[in-house]
């Protein structure tokens, strides 16, 4: 409480509004102990009695409270005010009147979607490849994703500094556990590339798709899991089934579950090394090979492990960590 | 709020044979009947998912007028029992297909069953059911007595130390059980 009565009257004082400590704690207290109102509420509440007794408008108390740059993978709160320093990667069509454009912003650290509203302080529509300082822009979550909304409060300038985007590469060994839902033969709409599904793509509603294959597998190490995405290219390599087979065997089979089928009994259940660049909670492969035939020096360095009792605390770094690295020494043999 | 809406999928704990068959001890995060059930083994795994691979040698079909398809699968230490009905359709499918002997793999939920005696058997049920190459089992086999041997050394993890509390775990025996394991890899 207190903390909080702190911030309203800096805030203020910054718009050159002296508070009385006294009467903004008296506000919150009969709100939250007399009408048990939740403390954010309470707050946001007597900001608005305020704002409203010194005629000063919502967007200019918000806006400007934060001059701070925040890195995209810091963003782990909703309804945080955020300032950010970013490149813009994708724009997709805006699908609702008051917002005028969506798409992918990132920084050294991440990427993230956003979503500009009506009255945003912009000379000119953002485009593609250029970089931005974005101010007061609002944290939110949307299907369990953080997101940035860019509203009335946010000003959004060009800068000339080109934003590198962060793309970090990750590699992953483990068994492929599970082949998901939206793998196999899929339809795309042609307009946006999006995965249609019945037909339907989300943007363009009823469209004639264009056929291609993708691989959302899930890997797993024992500790861990990653959902993977693979391309065509490299689910045909995999599998040793290409597009045109798979198109014949779902018109065959009138059903295009049986590539899926076939996928899984192909890659569940074996060990993998994939690569790839990390986007959200995916890993867009780029590279993956099957794990190499277990080597007998492999064997004979855990059976020394072993043997070597009262083993205090060994530090036992993972043999599969060992044939990984060997593999990629061991040159494109074995190279799907 | 946002923490809880980001489902977490639960890893494919390694685990030989004869550790899953001699563990029995489950825990529940929270007293529901939905809540998710871990198995907590004799090594100190908590399995709420397993990946397991072998040679599947039995199979028989015990239902009476639905399915009920119960399968062996051995690995260099023991046996595990997989059971597969209606609800696992697509692993009691491939499980119709395989003729036995045959290398499998298997990814699956513990399943802890008290038969009226009071004593425990400890099964999978299982997701998926895969044929797979001889190379994968030896893959499997290091893999498992990697992770094993890195339980059995890990003595400040709590939950080893409530697995030895409840099993008074025989640390001697489960490193001759991954000796045994690796002595079966070519």
């Amino acid at each position: 409480m207190p903390n909080t009565v702190q911030e309203i009257v800096n805030r203020f004082s910054q718009l050159g509004i002296e508070l009385s400590e006294k009467e903004i704690e008296e506000r919150l207290q009969k709100l939250t102990s007399e009408f048990k109102v939740p403390i954010g509420e309470a707050k946001r509440s007597v900001v608005n009695y305020f704002l409203k007794e010194h005629d000063i408008d919502r967007s200019q108390y918000y806006a400007g409270s934060t001059n701070d740059i925040t890195a995209i993978q810091d963003i782990n709160q909703e309804g945080r005010w955020v300032t950010l320093k970013v490149k813009v990667i994708q724009l997709w069509e805006a699908n609702h009147e008051s917002i005028v454009q969506v798409g992918l912003v990132g920084d050294e650290t991440g990427i993230i979607k956003f979503t500009m509203f009506q009255g945003v302080t912009i000379p000119e529509p953002l485009e593609e490849g250029k970089s931005y300082l974005i101010k007061t822009a609002v944290t939110g979550v949307w299907q369990g994703k953080y997101q940035i909304n860019m509203n009335k409060a946010t000003s959004i300038t060009e800068i000339e500094e080109d934003v590198e985007v962060g793309r970090q590469t990750a590699e992953f060994t483990g068994v492929i556990v599970d082949v998901q839902t939206g793998s196999g033969l899929i339809k795309r709409c042609p307009e946006c590339n999006r995965a249609l599904s019945k037909g339907v793509c989300t943007e363009h509603g009823k469209v004639e798709g264009v056929y291609d294959l993708r691989i959302k597998a899930v890997i797993d190490d024992g500790k861990t899991t990653q959902e993977a995405i693979i391309n065509k290219e490299l689910s045909e390599k995999l599998t040793n089934i290409t597009l045109v087979e798979a198109k014949d065997m779902a018109t065959e089979a009138l059903d295009h579950n049986i590539v899926t089928d076939r996928i899984k009994s192909k890659i569940i259940g074996r060990y993998y090394t994939i690569v790839g660049t990390k986007i959200d909670r995916y890993l867009i492969v780029s590279e993956i090979k099957a794990l190499p035939k277990i080597t007998k020096e492999a064997v004979d360095e855990l059976l020394s492990q072993l043997h070597t009792t009262q083993t205090e605390g060994s530090t036992t770094h993972s043999t599969l960590d060992c044939v990984a690295i060997e593999q990629s020494k061991n040159t494109n043999e074995e190279a799907l | 709020m946002e923490e809880n809406l980001q489902y977490v999928r639960e890893p494919a704990k390694r685990i030989f044979a004869q550790e899953l068959q001699e563990s029995n001890l489950t825990y529940k995060e929270e007293d529901d009947q939905y809540s998710k059930q871990y198995l907590i083994t004799q090594t100190g795994a908590r399995i709420n998912r397993l990946y397991i691979t072998g040679t599947l040698i039995e199979k028989e079909n015990i239902g009476n007028e639905t399915e009920y398809w119960r399968a062996r699968i051995t690995d260099p230490t023991g046996a595990f029992f997989i059971y597969a009905g209606q609800y696992q359709q697509e692993a009691a499918d491939a499980i119709v297909r395989i003729e036995p002997p045959g290398f499998v793999a298997v990814i699956g939920k513990p399943n802890i069953y008290t038969t009226p005696e009071g004593a425990t058997m400890t099964s999978v049920r299982p997701e998926t059911i895969q044929v797979i190459e001889e190379d994968t089992i030896d893959q499997w086999i290091v893999d498992t007595a990697h992770q094993t041997l890195q339980r059995l050394n890990d003595k400040d993890n709590p939950v080893a130390k409530q697995a030895s509390a409840h099993y008074q775990t025989d640390l001697t025996r489960y490193k001759e059980m991954i000796i045994t394991a690796l002595s079966a890899v070519r």
